[in-house]
């Protein structure tokens, strides 16, 4: 039939309109991301990987969460400083966690965790992901990659200072995880990410060692004290983290370094040309980043650009709303609408403070100073005092500009890490603890000069500072109160686990009771262990 | 490939033909009844070898012009078999057979058809006349209950909202368990459209002929990767030529909502607080008994008009239809209106050479979704304050105040206020067409070539506008936003079939060669949001890119041989081999093969001459399937993503945006599932007793589970890796008998039973790591942490809890667990492996009674040992959810059995509130009645009235123990409906 070569016609018209279009390549790309080969094409593109070194330290994700759920239930716990935070504040008689309904910090407290204990495995998680995070960025700014992409000149300075922060932040990490964990696994730039070899497990030495390296070695490519934009860290910061590794040496290594703290926080006193802020209240306000004076290196926080529920938007909401009835005037004080009230002070710490102490910031309307009861609901939550050292509030007094952006949600205070008040402590307690190179006058100098401004009103001031271990470490606790210090102190003067110091809900006991010295590390994480058999349990769990 | 390459696809084999007149002559008029001598209407009547046709009236008559050379009519009805009658003078008399005896019955398969006793595999067929009745609003609730081996749990009693579909227990954990819907030959894409709660839900359940479920191997992996949870192939109705036929069919519906959730009244609340409250608390007591309940829930009239126009324009047939929907929810300012017009042509050509088959269907909605917050605030919102206030403050809505009239916050909002000042709109709407051509070749009839071109492009815009008065959003100062999305899918398949009856060696051989292309290309906008009054919210801005395009492609190739000896011995071989744009190159390419085997007994010399015996076969089936939904577009890809405003960092004054390098898998791949399926067909009687019985074993491997990474070792902590494996073993039943069968009466009985045991038996790297305790599954309110695990060695989804202490009355002792590995506290460690969630058997029954003018039908369900944890009672059952912290509230009445405090941090992990929620449920209830011709007998009436989700009988405690994940929190209560229907013919 003559239709024959109409159909084969017809057919031959399909296929050349339709097969075409089906020979598209299996290869499809996303459109909204990008490889690293077009992230690192230019200066812009380091500077973005850059800010993610840093924000790793604030937020908790910048694209969908870094820590899974898997890990943590609850992304809001999964910043490095709330994680740090639970681990170092949280475990001691700084802090009890009061409600019961989030149950991630519960146990954390009472020194019941476990290696299946979300809290602890999401501290040890953030950190190596932060390690991870960095090791990338040092491998993609290594002086080959950087010639190869046709960077020279100033832009390759510059990012040379780029990468010996990221080396920082690294060790940085690397000495929380060693401070937490112990023996852990390593991990640095050699490695390729993405292949399946599984990292070996190092000694506490091994690992100190690498950091003391690091610091050292990276020191030359920082810049100079206070010379870098705000938010980036300098070179102050590399002394200052190698005066906290020695002061704490013979916890990691069994070898005191104190000669070594001496040097090392004496060179961030003396080189650094920082000074005591003259206001203690104004340390953790919304407008910290103004206290260039005293802060070493700040952790960035913003209610708009860096909104972190793990950040110090959790030191504000955490122990807000102290009493239901008095909601608005606390929320008055501390600028936010926040009324998590899960966080109390146990009253052992309290009475470190006299009336005179100025860093006593607790909020005790309503309040009932004694831990009686710790897990609870609001009706329970007037057992403890709560805190008010970190205010989402201008010095002058007012909310900060982000305040009806972030819906009084997200706060603008910066979290110092290091600050020079902590280098005139760990300067006094090695010099205490018999190191050389500094002399015992200076050493009570610089607690005169603490002392001096924690007690404005008290003429007596001064000659209240004295140079003995047991003053410095109530010191230590009164000065650095939650700024995540409070553990290694008591680790390092024998306190933290043994009965000599007992606390509110210490042990799960309302007076406190001693408690296996295995927890003076945490446990690996049982998902590590199942994923890298390199890997052994501290002892004891 | 671009629609408008599509459209000119469509129209251009259509310019390039012209249709073929022939003489006609002669009218042929008869009548189309079944075994009981009732009428069947819609039969198709064509001219055998022709492509002249009618289609019989709702009297079953028909009228008919052939022409004089004509022999004989071919006359077939979905759901009834086909016969070839001789023309002879004088009015035709024809019986059809119904088609559970009809074996010549043609059951459509993946890319072509065959006969119902050539089937080798596990397929099901539902036509319209089994179909569940009444007030559907959603294609898959017609055939609830209706298949041995499929579970259809609806996820709700919204309007047009979805359903939780297994065949065969799916095979996924952590990829997808839905199986493969593919419409008039257009394979949907998984993922719906954005304002829509359920992608079928723009398919009109009128418009539907017939669902074919292939649940086997043998019978899916024709559909290679994407087949591993089954398939279910929609086949809608054709025109079937013959003069025009219109029916008019309307629905109208009352539906009300069957049980509330048993909380506490106005009064009982007063006297628990007035006793056990803090002073503030009973200070804030106010003087009203509202039942939040009532206030949020209607009494929801919906109505569901069809107009359908079918009939042929010489060697057109066609068929239009016309529908619309209006439905309203029973939670108040839930309403979906549905407009949807279908088009089919199947024009034929060349003596049937070429044939044709069109369809285009187009559904629009208009959507207000409730803001479904109010369900969970009716049971928990304080029932001694009243709706309205006088102050106008909060849109005159009662809210918990401050003294200073500011809102406490986090305190829950007035559930009527979230309600009526929500204003959910969305727009959605989809078009599916394809155009199959299929052509016998002149010069080897045996010989087919098919081009199937089709397309699924859908679009959504939305908004939200939440007024700034609105309590939920005050602070912010309300909400205006917007969105937007489209979804372009494009499919192009094209085969050869090659079908020979070799008589010398009593063989039948067909055989079916092609190639498949499908592209699923979705366009997500981005927007700012806005405040109420039109601000924007200064940390939304401004959005980075406009929008986002994922896309994904499958390329396959595919081949089936089905070999026929003597009728006796069937034997089918497929091959799919599927290149997919989600892995690497490395491992891009799959094959999934399959085997199957079948004795028809009843054909063997022995069994021939039989009078009891009249089908009895024995089928075996072996194959290989994937599942490649689910997983990401470009996991295996190493990427970076580049962050939003509020995650970013700041350097001096600069904002700097942070570029993060995503985890990937480069060794991603599907997971892989094996089945083996044995089964016997049998028929007694004449086909008035027939089922099947199957018995299956379907192992999967490279299941994905997201597996933690060694430290360091990647960018993302957990990734999915092709590590688990899992099975599922069972049996299927199915029964069909037809006890009375008279001209008078018809009863029949449809039975169906299904077993389905599933175990995982791995999800680690290093098999059965002792260490790992399992993929944690869905959390519950009120309780940080999952309550279900998936553990090797169980079933998935089993309840992971404390074991509950009682005292000697059996009242259990709030935050008192069994200390199980006797180390003397109590740690997650303390947890057990209890009852799984998913049933263990489910059964099906649907009698249909024919009487005269009148039939009447239900359809129940049964499932057992499905257990459900009762999140009502764990999250409101206590007394702080009463008195109060901040404010008062409502809690479960399950509080007095307990008296629980609400201050243990655990108590929500307990088994005390895990229930065996085994249930009986009467899904529909039908009765209708044929009125017959009226109108001077210009039409045909048919009227009927139904009832839905008549009555459940369970043990459970809960709102309803029906639900698909196990946990019973807020569901959104499945409404008791009646509906009276009409339906005309003319």
């Amino acid at each position: 039939m003559k239709y024959y070569s109409r159909i084969i016609g017809a057919l031959v018209v399909l296929a050349t309109l339709v097969l075409p279009s089906c020979q598209k390549k299996l290869d499809l790309f996303p459109t909204n991301d990008v490889t690293a080969e077009s992230i690192f094409k230019d200066p812009a593109g380091y500077k973005n990987a850059l800010a993610k070194v840093y924000t790793s330290m604030a937020v908790t994700g910048t694209n969908g969460r870094d820590i899974p759920s898997e890990i943590v239930s609850d992304e809001g716990n999964t910043g490095f400083l709330r994680q740090f935070w639970y681990m170092q504040c949280l475990t001691t008689d700084e802090a009890g966690w009061t409600f019961f309904g989030n149950t991630d910090p519960i146990g954390i407290h009472e020194m019941k965790w476990s290696a299946s204990t979300l809290a602890v495995a999401g501290a040890y998680y953030r950190g190596y992901y932060n390690i991870t995070i960095c090791n990338n960025f040092i491998i993609e700014s290594s002086d080959d990659k950087l010639s190869q992409r046709g960077i020279s000149g100033t832009d390759a300075e510059n990012i040379r200072h780029y990468r010996a922060e990221a080396r920082f932040i690294r060790a940085f990490n690397y000495w929380a995880l060693l401070d937490m964990f112990g023996n852990i696994p390593f991990i640095d730039d050699n490695y390729v990410i993405g292949s399946s070899v599984l990292p070996p497990q190092k000694s506490k030495k091994d690992i100190f060692d690498f950091i003391e390296k690091e610091l050292i070695a990276m020191e030359a490519d920082l810049v100079a004290p206070k010379t870098n934009e705000y938010g980036r860290l300098d070179r102050a910061a590399s002394w200052a983290l190698l005066a906290r590794l020695y002061l704490n040496a013979k916890v990691y290594t069994g070898v005191e370094r104190n000669t070594d703290a001496i040097k090392a926080s004496k060179k961030v006193i003396d080189e650094g040309g920082y000074s005591l802020h003259p206001e203690y209240r104004e340390l953790m306000l919304a407008d910290n980043h103004l206290n260039t004076d005293e802060f070493i290196w700040s952790i960035v926080f913003d209610g708009v650009r860096v909104q972190s529920y793990s950040g110090t938007t959790f030191l504000v909401h955490g122990p807000a709303c102290a009493d239901a009835g008095l909601s608005g005037a606390f929320k008055d004080t501390t600028g936010t609408n926040g009324t998590w009230n899960c966080i109390r002070l146990t009253e052992q710490f309290v009475d470190k403070f006299d009336v005179k102490d100025i860093r006593g910031q607790f909020w005790t309307s309503g309040q009932q100073k004694n831990m009686d009861f710790l897990l609870g609901d609001a009706s329970t939550a007037k057992y403890g005092y709560s805190s008010l050292k970190f205010r989402n509030k201008t010095r002058t007094g007012q909310l900060p500009g982000s305040y009806a952006a972030s819906n009084g949600v997200f706060v603008d205070i910066d979290f110092p890490v290091f600050r020079l008040a902590e280098m005139y402590l760990i300067y006094a307690e090695a010099v205490a603890r018999g190191g050389t190179g500094g002399s015992n006058a200076t050493a009570l100098d610089y607690l005169k000069d603490l002392a001096k401004r924690a007690r404005p009103g008290d003429p007596s001031a001064a000659s209240s500072a004295s140079l003995t271990l047991p003053y410095i470490l109530d010191e230590r606790g009164r000065e650095l109160f939650w700024e995540g210090h409070r553990r290694t102190d008591l680790i390092r003067y024998g306190q933290f686990t043994s009965g000599s110091y007992l606390w509110s809900w210490k042990g799960g006991v309302r007076s406190g009771t001693a408690v296996d010295s295995k927890y003076n590390l945490f446990p690996i994480p049982t998902q590590d262990l199942s994923s890298n058999p390199n890997l052994k349990q501290n002892p004891g769990y | 490939m671009t629609i408008k390459k599509l459209l000119y696809v469509l129209v251009l084999p259509l310019l390039l033909l012209t249709g073929n007149v022939m003489a006609q002559d002669k009218v042929v008029t008869g009548k189309v009844t079944d075994s009981a001598g009732a009428a069947i209407a819609n039969a198709s009547v064509l001219v055998k070898g022709g492509t002249t046709g009618s289609q019989t009236n709702a009297d079953g008559t028909f009228s008919l012009k052939v022409p004089a050379s004509a022999k004989s009519l071919t006359v077939t009805s979905v759901g009834f078999g086909s016969v070839d009658i001789p023309i002879i003078d004088g009015p035709l008399s024809v019986t059809l057979r119904s088609a559970n005896t009809s074996l010549s019955e043609v059951v459509v398969i993946g890319y072509g058809s065959t006969r119902k006793k050539d089937l080798t595999g596990s397929v099901a067929v539902i036509t319209s006349k089994d179909f569940q009745r009444g007030n559907i609003t959603t294609p898959e609730q017609l055939i609830a209950g209706k298949v041995a081996g499929v579970s259809i749990i609806s996820n709700g009693g919204q309007p047009g909202s979805g359903s939780q579909i297994r065949i065969r227990g799916g095979s996924s954990l952590n990829a997808s368990n839905d199986p493969l819907i593919v419409i008039d030959g257009v394979p949907l894409a998984q993922s719906g459209i954005a304002g829509a709660g359920n992608p079928l839900s723009f398919i009109n359940p009128n418009d539907i002929e017939s669902f074919t479920v292939l649940k086997d191997a043998s019978s899916a992996a024709i559909y290679g990767s994407r087949a591993a949870n089954g398939v279910i192939i929609i086949t809608t109705k054709k025109g079937k030529g013959g003069g025009l036929k219109l029916n008019f069919s309307s629905n109208l519906s009352v539906s009300n909502i069957a049980k509330k959730v048993d909380v506490f009244s106005g009064d009982e609340v007063r006297k628990i607080v007035n006793e056990n409250g803090s002073p503030a608390r009973i200070a804030q007591l106010g003087q009203a008994n509202t039942d939040w309940q009532n206030e949020i829930y209607q009494s929801a009239i919906s109505s569901d008009n069809n107009l359908s126009i079918s009939g042929g324009i010489k060697s057109l047939p066609y068929r239009v239809t016309l529908g619309y929907q209006h439905l309203n929810g029973i939670l108040k300012t839930d309403k979906l209106e549905r407009t949807s017009l279908a088009l089919a042509l199947s024009p034929a050509f060349l003596d049937n050479h070429l044939k044709f088959d069109i369809n285009l269907k187009g559904i629009m909605q208009k959507t207000r979704f409730a803001n479904q917050g109010a369900i969970g605030g009716a049971v928990s919102f304080d029932p001694t304050q009243p709706v309205r206030t006088t102050d106008k403050r909060y849109g005159g809505f009662f809210e918990w105040r401050e003294s200073d009239g500011s809102l406490i916050l986090n305190r829950g909002n007035n559930p009527v206020g979230l309600l009526e000042q929500t204003f959910d709109d969305q727009k959605p709407m989809r078009s599916i067409g394809n155009a199959q051509i299929d052509y016998k070749f002149h010069f080897f009839p045996d010989l087919h070539a098919n081009l199937n071109v089709g397309y699924d492009v859908s679009k959504n815009t939305g908004t939200r506008f939440v007024s700034d008065s609105a309590a939920s959003n005050y602070e912010t100062g309300g909400v205006r936003s917007q969105g937007k999305q489209t979804k372009t899918n494009t499919l192009l398949d094209f085969y050869f079939n090659y079908v020979k009856d070799i008589k010398s060696i009593k063989s039948r051989i067909d055989v079916t060669t092609g190639y498949s292309y499908n592209n699923f290309q979705t366009k997500d906008y981005n927007f700012r949001s806005y405040k109420a009054n039109g601000d924007t919210f200064p940390s939304s801005k401004p959005v980075q890119f406009d929008f986002n395009l994922p896309e994904n492609t499958l390329v396959s190739y595919f081949g089936r041989l089905n070999f026929n000896y003597n009728d006796k011995y069937l034997f089918t071989a497929t091959v799919r081999r599927d290149g997919s744009s989600k892995f690497s190159r490395d491992n891009r390419w799959g094959t999934f093969p399959s085997m199957a085997l079948s004795w028809r007994i009843n054909n063997e010399p022995f069994l021939k001459n039989s009078t009891l015996i009249s089908d009895l076969k024995l089928r075996v089936g072996y194959g290989i399937t994937g599942q490649q939904e689910g997983i990401g577009f470009y996991d295996y890809i190493a990427r970076y993503g580049i962050g939003g405003i509020s995650n970013s960092y700041i350097f001096g004054q600069d904002t700097v945006i942070a570029s993060s390098p995503f985890g990937y898998n480069a060794s991603l791949k599907w997971e892989t599932t094996t089945t083996y399926n044995a089964a016997i067909d049998f028929a007694f009687a004449k086909g008035r007793i027939n089922g099947s019985v199957d018995f299956y074993l379907r192992k999967t491997k490279d299941l994905l589970n997201s597996v933690p990474q060694p430290t360091g070792t990647n960018f993302a902590l957990y990734i999915l890796s092709n590590v688990g494996s899992m099975e599922n073993k069972g049996v299927e039943f199915n029964l069909n008998v037809q006890p009375i069968q008279n001209k008078i009466t018809t009863l029949d009985l449809n039975f169906n039973a299904t077993y389905n045991k599933n175990t995982v038996t791995n999800l680690t790297v290093v098999p059965n790591d002792p260490t790992y305790k399992g993929l944690p599954g869905s959390g519950a309110a009120g309780y940080n942490g999952a309550i279900l695990i998936s553990q090797v060695g169980g079933p998935r989804n089993t309840f992971y809890l404390y074991k509950q202490v009682y005292d000697q009355n059996d009242k259990p002792i709030e935050g008192l667990f069994e200390d199980l590995n006797r180390d003397g506290i109590i740690t997650p460690d303390d947890r057990y492996l209890g009852q799984a969630a998913d049933p263990n058997l489910f059964l099906g029954f649907s009698p249909n009674l024919g009487y005269k003018k009148f039939n009447f039908g239900f359809v129940m369900r049964a499932s057992f040992n499905n257990y459900v944890y009762n999140n009502v009672y764990s999250n409101l059952g206590r007394l702080n959810q009463i008195a109060g912290s901040y404010t008062v509230g409502n809690g479960s009445a399950n509080y007095l059995e307990t008296g629980f405090t609400g201050k243990n941090a655990i108590q929500g992990g307990s088994d005390y509130y895990v229930q065996n929620a085994s249930f009986l449920r009467m899904d529909n209830i039908s009765i209708g009645y044929n009125v017959g011709k009226i109108s001077r007998g210009k039409a045909v009436l048919r009227i009927s009235g139904n009832i839905q989700n008549v009555f459940v009988v369970t043990k459970y405690s809960g709102l309803d123990p029906e639900l698909n994940n196990g946990v019973d929190n807020n569901l959104y209560p499945r409404p008791r409906t009646y509906t009276i229907g009409f339906n005309l013919d003319f």
